[in-house]
């Protein structure tokens, strides 16, 4: 894995392949989701490696849109199936904004924050247009 | 250790315009640039030659986006007579404004330029509302916050939850801010919606009525904002009356060295306090209640003056959307952290009251043609310290500072400027 340039257009390659990455800082040990290649503890751009993310966490804070941008509109998203998004806390301590499948969008106030959650890939688009969005579901 | 950050010559605030904000079929931001720069050289109590700017610095965000036309420092130039000499066009999403003012001041304060003219303009009706929101989530982090569905409205809906959460409080807080704005809108004749929640409830009972169709059995304005049919769900808990409108705008002022300020007006403000900060998007956020660029911003412009919070009279701050308001004015000191929703529910940021916040009715109901949005606060703060903001004069007789607070994007750029009547 080690030979794919620590970029976004990595990240998104690996998530189309169903892989979760962050990436860690060799010289510091510090970790990253998602993955940046300047460490911004030890300010080293040398030293960083990829780091599976084992995609478990909580759900830190979410929304749930009505009014989507024309692409989850393009999806079926609108304001009578409105789609969840929201931010989860890691297990390894970091981040990352995702969808969040699997709750009722229509009823945001029964959705907990906290909820534990595990990685849920989202394939949109085929052949080149083919794309894994990052999601979560309830455990 | 930092040094205090302060100008290297004073600049003061001599004029200040802006057009009536709206959505125009029949006017672009060249039109309403002109409008407003028309306001400002009569602004100018003694008068400008035009011909005495020497440069000039304009926000705008997206008219590339939104009206194919990008490169906008010559057309401007072209537009007010102003070519051959130089305007820059500044880009920070919806604080582009305040970026053009902070570079404005800095030419000025390097002794570079004696007087320089800042503004801003944005075409936003132009497109359907679905463009308009697409080119707005530009300033989104596109790989990582856009990709996976958030909106403008969704990034800021997920931190009114994650606020809720921490401090207690539920939609029905936002709604103050909301109903607080829409009662200063209709003393201010450059708002886009002038009209109060129950001007705006009655109206529709009305025309209702007049159509023959089953008439709303609302009974106030609470009725009214907690009608989903009334008052659209945008992005939970954010409905439509929480958020700002698409707007057409522009808005400008002029800037002088300060030593030559008298040659335009006995009454100019004094830029005391400029800051500006950068913010990182939601997953890389140590806490989702707050932003991180406000009080960098506030750290700057507090330290540039000298004063501390207790010392802003009153502020126009960046109401893109009601959670926004709650937490700019916490960020700034204004309000302890999670203290702005009770605040705002005792009325003391009315305009009447200690604190007034959006005189001008706010982002909410003056309007956001984002890139006109930073200048236009500072054409509020003209306004309320030379005591001409007319019906909507704070009434506190010793007005003397005022502050703007405009952010970009989703809080990714932050700025906070300071001005004071001596």
């Amino acid at each position: 894995m080690a030979e794919r340039p620590i970029s976004t257009m990595s990240y998104q390659q690996f998530l189309n392949e169903e892989k979760f990455m962050g990436s860690r800082c060799k010289k510091c040990g510090t970790l990253y989701s998602p993955p940046r290649p300047i460490c911004l503890k030890c300010h080293s751009s040398e030293n960083m490696e990829w780091a599976p993310l084992k995609g478990k966490g909580k759900l830190a804070t979410f929304t749930s849109i009505f009014v989507g941008t024309p692409w989850m509109v393009s999806q079926g998203f609108d304001r009578n199936n409105p789609y969840v998004c929201g931010v989860v806390d890691l297990e390894e301590g970091v981040k990352i904004d995702a969808r969040i499948n699997g709750v009722d969008g229509r009823k945001p106030e029964s959705i907990k924050l906290g909820t534990p959650l595990t990685v849920d890939f989202i394939h949109c688009g085929e052949g080149d247009k083919q794309q894994t969005i990052i999601g979560f579901k309830p455990v | 250790m930092q040094r205090q950050r302060k100008l290297g010559r004073g600049v003061a605030v001599v004029g200040a315009g802006m057009s009536k904000f709206g959505v125009y079929a029949d006017k672009d931001s060249r039109d309403l640039l002109v409008e407003a720069y028309t306001e400002m050289l009569t602004s100018v109590d003694k008068g400008i030659d035009p011909e005495d700017i020497d440069a000039m610095w304009f926000g705008n965000f997206s008219n590339d986006f939104w009206v194919r036309q990008a490169h906008w420092g010559p057309i401007v130039a072209d537009i007010l007579g102003h070519a051959p000499r130089p305007v820059t066009r500044n880009e920070g999403a919806c604080a582009s404004s305040t970026l053009a003012f902070r570079d404005g001041v800095f030419a000025i304060a390097s002794g570079f330029y004696d007087v320089v003219m800042v503004g801003g303009f944005e075409d936003m009706s132009k497109v359907s509302t679905e463009s308009a929101t697409e080119g707005l989530a530009l300033a989104l982090d596109l790989p990582y916050e856009g990709c996976v569905g958030f909106t403008f409205p969704g990034v800021f809906a997920a931190t009114a939850v994650a606020y809720f959460a921490k401090y207690g409080a539920n939609p029905d807080h936002l709604k103050n801010v909301t109903i607080k704005s829409h009662n200063n809108a209709p003393l201010n004749p450059k708002a886009q919606f002038p009209q109060t929640i129950l001007d705006v409830m009655n109206s529709r009972i009305k025309r209702a009525k007049e159509r023959g169709q089953p008439v709303p059995t609302w009974k106030n304005e609470w009725d009214y904002l907690h009608d989903t049919k009334a008052n659209p769900m945008i992005a939970w808990p954010l409905q439509m009356f929480d958020c700002c409108p698409i707007s057409d705008g522009a808005s400008c002022i002029l800037l002088c060295a300060e030593e030559i300020a008298r040659n335009f007006t006995d009454n100019p403000l004094h830029v005391v306090g400029i800051g500006q900060g950068s913010g990182r998007p939601l997953h890389t956020k140590e806490d989702l209640t707050y932003f991180e660029a406000n009080r960098q911003a506030a750290k700057e412009a507090y330290g540039m003056s000298g004063l501390t919070p207790k010392d802003i009279q009153f502020a126009e701050v960046h109401d893109c959307f009601s959670i926004a308001e709650l937490i700019h004015t916490e960020d700034l000191g204004f309000f302890k952290p999670g203290e702005a929703y009770k605040a705002v529910a005792e009325g003391l940021t009315r305009r009447d009251g200690p604190m007034p916040i959006n005189s001008s009715g706010g982002l909410k109901c003056k309007g956001h043609p984002v890139g006109a949005t930073g200048t236009a606060q500072m054409y509020e703060i003209w306004k309320q310290l030379r005591g001409e903001a007319g019906p909507r004069q704070i009434p506190n007789k010793n007005l003397r500072i005022g502050a703007t607070q405009n952010l970009g994007g989703t809080g990714g750029t932050c700025t906070f400027c300071i001005f004071e009547r001596r």
